[in-house]
């Protein structure tokens, strides 16, 4: 095992520490300017967990919040920015120290049907990233095995079945395993339960949760579903065309959202709770910005319905707002 | 009643398997009203979407309709020829699915597909074909939809491609709309807007429409009544906010407290959901007489186990009704 040195010292502190990430895809063809056409997927975004803790991120599709995460996981090229874990630095390592480090940073993915190879057994999915890790004897990785098998809510003779012998919950509880088996601090979730039916998707949220006390995981969860991320999440950062553009503690955040963006997107989800057509729901039906150009004014203008004259003329910054409100908005001022 | 568009009594469809026969609908009933918003809710695998395929003549092959019977503006199209399904279909009855991506085809442009329907069953030529393709891209508001007309689907974003599913099914003005989970791959952004497109054309063309959901937050927005699936049988239907403030069946009750719903005081947040445990039964164990949903119920006694619970009227005007040997509210 790496890096439990400073574990004790730092109990409670920064587990994940990401400061000016950006990440820039390469496209075809060049722009007038003669040079080659680029899109700025994230940019600039710097955000902190706490160990134990979860952080959030939502957003409609395209606004780069799985990009952003596997960057962190390193996955993704990132062109600029600092990725510290748990003190010590991830974003820059190459070579065998990024093969272990990565022990530390596991994936949940969204599509238990994609994401587990169909010829292995479940067991064998289970022991790839052990066996990768190449620091366990086969009958260590057979103890493990067992134990995550028993803690994810798989039976033992499960152990031997192939993917497609399984319900789509239990493929997630077998991703699952996997992610917990080379011992990981921080998790990221990537739409784990959206693929999921209802019902099901209860019983991975609670399997999530009561994995996070018992290991004490941090987890790094992304998610178009504000409902999930209510109940999963004690941060919340929402992401708009690569940029977060509000932050704040879940409480905060669900008692009144201060970025027209998050108010819209909250308006959008039909609950149970209010009647049909008595709530007034934000129009945010104008276009997104091309990412493939420089940004000089904040990437809401064309969507947003409280837009004004000062919104064109430069990009705001995320500055901090009421309570622990973070907001990057010209017109939220409190 | 005149204003009874759908009439569907004691459907029962079958599927041929090498295990055997198996009941995929067991005696499902429920009347459409013109003009009507109805939700068919439940997990994937109840048979929501197979209950509207039958309606569409569109089972597959190894599905046939057992029993019962579907009555159609008087006339009962469970045993219609496949000429007169092919009238009914896209002229009286449409239907839009969950993907837009796949539901369009690649190689023709939009206008092409919309065109298509309105030859076909209105024997427009093409001209007018055209012309009617670009008003009703107007109706499901497309902007722009004179030049839009030519684009090709991968041109258009999944909200767009669904407006123009939407488009298409409206060609013919329908009687009735059913929309398979028609906003599960979208935005919740653009999912509201799919709604509030959905519920207008519903409004202004008093146009029935059958929504498929498995979200009740969707169904409380969208439908004035539902009908909840379990395994192939109908477990409760009545009207929405009556099942909402009131579910009587243990299984209707588990889906909506299972779902995380949005509050804006999180104090009182509960740290676990409430869980159904276990999944859907397999289709080989439909056909049982017991209770399907017993072996994941949390009241489940003796009699959920010896025979299949039958209907029990809750509430007469509202025609709300449950089918449990134990339900919530005493209904015995």
């Amino acid at each position: 095992m790496i890096q439990h040195g400073t574990k004790s010292a730092q109990a409670n502190a920064t587990l994940l520490s990401v400061s000016n990430l950006s990440v820039r895809f390469p496209l075809k063809g060049r722009g007038i300017d003669g040079k080659r056409k680029s899109l700025l997927a994230v940019d600039n975004v710097s955000f902190d967990i706490a160990r134990g803790k979860t952080l959030g991120i939502v957003g409609e599709s395209g606004s780069g919040k799985t990009t952003a995460a596997m960057a962190v996981a390193r996955l993704v090229e990132k062109e600029a920015g600092q990725i510290q874990l748990d003190g010590t630095e991830f974003g820059d390592l190459e070579g065998d120290a990024l093969r272990l480090a990565r022990q530390q940073v596991q994936i949940i993915f969204q599509d238990p049907y994609s994401s587990l190879n169909p010829r292995l057994r479940a067991e064998d999915i289970v022991r790839e990233p052990l066996r990768h890790a190449g620091q366990t004897s086969r009958a260590e990785q057979d103890v493990i095995i067992d134990e995550l098998f028993a803690a994810v809510g798989l039976r033992p003779e499960q152990k031997r079945l192939f993917p497609h012998q399984f319900s789509g919950g239990q493929r997630q509880r077998i991703g699952i395993a996997r992610a917990l088996a080379p011992r990981p601090s921080l998790i990221i979730c990537d739409e784990p339960v959206s693929a999921l039916d209802v019902a099901v998707q209860a019983q991975i949220l609670n399997l999530l949760k009561s994995l996070q006390k018992k290991f004490d995981l941090t987890y790094l969860f992304i998610s178009h579903d504000l409902g999930v991320v209510q109940h999963m999440c004690d941060d919340i950062a929402v992401m708009y065309m690569g940029q977060f553009v509000e932050r704040a503690s879940r409480n905060d955040f669900f008692a009144g959202q201060r970025h027209p963006y998050s108010q819209a997107l909250l308006s959008a989800v039909p609950t149970i709770e209010d009647r049909e057509g008595d709530r007034v729901r934000q129009d945010i039906s104008g276009a997104p910005p091309d990412l493939t150009v420089p940004q000089t004014a904040c990437r809401f203008v064309g969507r947003c319905p409280v837009v004004q004259d000062v919104c064109s003329q430069s990009v705001p910054a995320l500055t901090p707002a009421h309570g622990s409100h973070q907001t990057a908005c010209h017109l939220v001022t409190d | 009643m005149s204003d009874i568009l759908l009439d569907v009594r004691n459907l029962r469809v079958e599927f041929e398997t090498r295990a055997g026969t198996m009941p995929v609908l067991d005696d499902i009933s429920f009347t459409l009203r013109r003009g009507e918003r109805i939700s068919f809710v439940g997990e994937s695998g109840c048979g929501k979407s197979m209950t509207a395929l039958t309606m569409m003549g569109l089972l597959p092959a190894i599905g046939k309709i057992a029993s019962g019977e579907i009555i159609f503006k008087g006339e009962d199209i469970a045993n219609a020829s496949e000429a007169r399904l092919q009238h009914l279909r896209g002229n009286e009855i449409s239907m839009i699915f969950q993907e837009p991506m796949t539901s369009l085809n690649p190689v023709f442009t939009i206008g092409n597909q919309i065109s298509e329907v309105l030859k076909r069953h209105r024997s427009m030529d093409h001209g007018t074909a055209m012309q009617t393709a670009v008003n009703l891209l107007d109706a499901v508001k497309i902007p722009d939809a004179k030049t839009r007309i030519n684009d090709y689907p991968h041109q258009l974003s999944g909200g767009q491609r669904q407006r123009v599913m939407i488009a298409i099914a409206l060609a013919c003005e329908p009687e009735i709309l059913i929309a398979d989970e028609p906003t599960t791959a979208l935005d919740v952004t653009v999912q509201a807007e799919i709604f509030d497109l959905l519920r207008d054309i519903g409004a202004r063309t008093n146009t029935a429409i059958i929504l498929i959901t498995h979200d009740m937050g969707a169904v409380r927005q969208m439908a004035e009544r539902m009908l909840v699936m379990y395994a192939g049988r109908k477990v409760e239907e009545g009207p929405v906010q009556d099942i909402i403030d009131a579910a009587s069946h243990p299984y209707t009750r588990g889906l909506i407290s299972c779902v995380p719903h949005i509050r804006s005081d999180v104090s009182t947040l509960p740290d676990s959901l409430p869980e159904i445990p276990g999944i859907v039964p397999a289709i080989t164990s439909f056909g049982k007489n017991q209770c399907l949903f017993a072996p994941r119920c949390t009241r489940v006694q003796q009699s959920c186990l010896d025979s299949k619970p039958v209907p029990t009227v809750i509430s007469a005007p509202t025609r709300h009704q449950v089918t449990c040997w134990n339900a919530h509210g005493g209904t015995k």
